[in-house]
């Protein structure tokens, strides 16, 4: 069989899976769509956790920008996963004692208060929407890659198979799909890394092959470093960025994820609290076993992609002698060369190759075009190449390579030669890590609209088929738009997500701690904590992101993405002083935090 | 009797905010201080081929968190039966 072939196969026949398994578990009450109906396993839920946590941007991305950024980029290692033991710490077991359906209902009964839920949904709806989009264009873009449909045509496939399982199956149905995607997830990441490493190092573990010897007696990341530093970079293994400002991108990325609804109301669908607290461990293990393999992905990937651009004696390759997969992405359009010295070599070294926004290249026609291409060595023509100056006291050459990162994991595969349904693999995986997690933002969405909006805050009159039906028209309604958002995506996305991290730093997590640990906390407290966390962070990103802020300007030398770090601690100091400016939160409140607090009686919500 | 249980809670209560505390700790310095703050210091030292403060960065946190979620689950499960508050 093709490659494309099979790669139908993989993918379709997950689709399959996916809707039975969505037919077989279709919710029939609120509760069932809300947190399946709160008898999910512990194990089970720890793997639809892992599957609603690691997005497309996991699976794909983030690899490809360790590779390129080294220790810089620990701060996503450390803090995504390092999130899941706040998690499991200081959330998981108290809100599962709280026993309701959605973080605004949390927020809202915590606080005794409607503005304080509604603050909640707006905060809810930004982050979700920011997410989803994300997630829909992923979609679009591994349909597009490895099975040549139009990226438009892939978000609506994604679109269709998100909706029959979101809609009709709630959460029972997600929970059940998330459990088969992560198990794609983690097969299609972990073959590939085991079949790398061996065949790099010989080991069989990607997590002691990083630390492997190499043949001619270096380990890999001395070698790695060695490479690097020739050519221009700063080390792999140490980092560019100040201390403070890694410990505060760590630190937003970290309370963010233990802010995010998405994966907090996961944890309402376990029995016991005892169930909540085993089933953040298993989350965090099924999570574990795919990252820490990225290090090595990343490593690997890098020294691959210089020694082949290279060539063996670090001279560049002849064009022609290139492999296929290097032409393949340029024709993606993920890679491009632009030949600076005029030597028909490819190099790769420091410094950008081309000009422009984000140094991105433009290509002169379209993949297929081939009188767009370069009249020497027929590569694709690009119209925005840098003037190729370079520093010969640091580098031997001027960068000529164009590599987008999200190639890094999509083309592993290829670049070691691995079997071609490895590659199929691949794509199934992608996809399963964006649908498993759109499917979840969907119902963290729908779940704001028909409960905490309708039920809870406009008309609390309706009755449980009603309120079901509402939270199906909303999921309805919030695939189309996030759909359309998918196809039209505006090019600020990942600046987006930042705040969206910022903003679940900033405004959920010191409100549901507060809620929690300080009995003391009222509503008025909480409310401004809750509204400074998020202004000052949305000022502070949205500053320095789209209204040209320089970084000289940067506060303490915070960059924005970890200036939700910042944005909490304010709202800690804020929730404090005004609490102890008002009075006391009322006697029945007071008593639900000590009932939070012990886990006896929590078989269903009861207050 | 009610005043005895309000004791055990506050008793339970205590003794749990202790054990995420000295967990919280081991995080921090995992993280926060070998990943990050002293990890120039702890790069100079070589193990298995691995610089240790990139080591801690990219792998050690990692490991140490898994650890310190199940210790956890484990701990506290076992206290909920010490103190009969278990469901």
């Amino acid at each position: 069989m093709s490659l494309e072939q099979l790669t139908y196969l993989f993918v379709v026949g997950s689709f399959f899976i996916y809707i039975t398994i969505a037919i077989w578990s279709r919710a029939s009450s609120t509760r069932e769509f809300y947190v399946a109906g709160g008898g999910v396993t512990p194990l089970a839920n720890g793997m639809a956790t892992a599957a609603d946590w690691m997005s497309a941007a996991s699976f794909i991305s983030l690899a490809g920008i360790i590779s390129f950024a080294g220790y810089d980029a620990s701060g996503y290692i450390m803090g995504w996963t390092g999130g899941y033991v706040l998690l499991a710490l200081l959330l998981a077991p108290y809100l599962r004692k709280f026993g309701k359906f959605t973080v605004p209902d949390f927020v809202g009964d915590r606080y005794y208060s409607k503005v304080a839920r509604v603050v909640a949904v707006i905060c809810v709806m930004f982050i979700s929407f920011t997410y989803i989009a994300g997630q829909m264009r992923g979609t679009g873009i591994v349909f597009s890659r490895f099975l040549q449909v139009e990226i438009d045509t892939g978000v609506m496939i994604g679109m269709a198979v998100v909706f029959v399982y979101a809609v009709l199956g709630g959460m029972k149905g997600i929970t059940y799909t998330q459990v088969a995607q992560y198990c794609v997830m983690i097969f299609a990441f972990t073959v590939p890394a085991l079949f790398l490493t061996f065949s790099m190092t010989g080991h069989v573990l990607p997590q002691t092959g990083l630390g492997a010897t190499l043949a001619n007696g270096e380990t890999v990341l001395g070698h790695l470093d060695g490479l690097v530093s020739e050519l221009g970079f700063s080390s792999f293994t140490e980092g560019s960025k100040s201390s403070i400002d890694m410990f505060f991108i760590t630190a937003s990325l970290m309370f963010g994820t233990a802010g995010l609804p998405h994966v907090i109301v996961r944890f309402f669908t376990v029995p016991r609290v005892r169930d909540a607290r085993i089933s953040a461990a298993w989350a965090l293990v099924f999570i574990a076993l795919l990252y820490s393999s990225i290090p090595a992905v990343a490593a690997f990937g890098r020294i691959n992609l210089i020694e082949t651009v290279n060539g063996v004696d670090n001279q560049g390759t002849r064009y022609e002698e290139m492999p296929q997969w290097f032409k393949k992405w340029e024709n993606a359009g993920l890679i491009a060369w632009y030949d600076h010295n005029a030597d028909g070599r490819t190099q790769y070294a420091a410094g950008d190759a081309f000009t422009g926004r984000q140094h991105k290249p433009i290509y002169w026609g379209a993949a297929d075009d081939t009188v767009a291409r370069n009249f020497y060595y027929n590569q694709r023509h690009v119209v925005n190449p840098s003037d190729g100056s370079f520093d010969p006291q640091v580098q031997p050459f001027a960068n000529e390579i164009y590599v987008d990162p999200d190639i890094m994991v999509l083309a592993n595969p290829e670049i070691a030669e691995l079997p071609d349904w490895v590659i199929a693999l691949i794509a199934a995986g992608a996809m399963a890590a964006a649908l498993s997690t759109a499917a979840g933002l969907l119902l963290v969405i729908a779940t704001a609209v028909s409960h905490d909006l309708l039920k809870k805050t406009f008309r609390p009159q309706v009755s449980d088929g009603q309120e079901l039906m509402a939270a199906r028209l909303a999921a309805m309604v919030a695939v189309v738009i996030a759909g359309y958002v998918g196809m039209h995506p505006p090019d600020y996305v990942a600046a987006v997500v930042a705040l969206a991290f910022g903003l679940a730093c900033a405004s959920f997590f010191p409100v549901i701690i507060m809620g929690i640990f300080y009995q003391r906390m009222n509503k008025y407290g909480a409310i401004s904590g809750m509204l400074v966390g998020l202004l000052s962070t949305l000022g502070y990103i949205v500053y320095f992101k789209f209204f040209g802020g320089e970084p000289e300007d940067w506060l303490l030398g915070i960059s924005p993405e970890g200036f939700g770090a910042m944005g909490m601690v304010l709202n800690f100091i804020v929730a404090y002083l005004v609490a102890h400016l008002t009075p006391q939160p009322p006697k029945h409140i007071q008593q639900m935090v000590q009932d939070i607090r012990v886990p006896r009686n929590s078989g269903s919500a009861y207050y | 009797m009610r005043q005895n249980s309000e004791a055990a809670a506050l008793q339970y209560w205590r003794r749990n905010l202790q054990i995420i505390f000295t967990y919280l700790v081991i995080w921090f310095v995992v993280s926060f201080g070998c990943g990050i703050v002293f990890v120039d210091q702890l790069n100079q030292i070589n193990l298995f081929g691995f610089k240790l403060g990139y080591w801690f960065a990219n792998q050690g946190s990692i490991l140490v968190f898994c650890i310190l979620t199940i210790a956890y689950a484990v701990r506290m499960n076992r206290l909920d039966n010490e103190f009969d508050v278990h469901e």
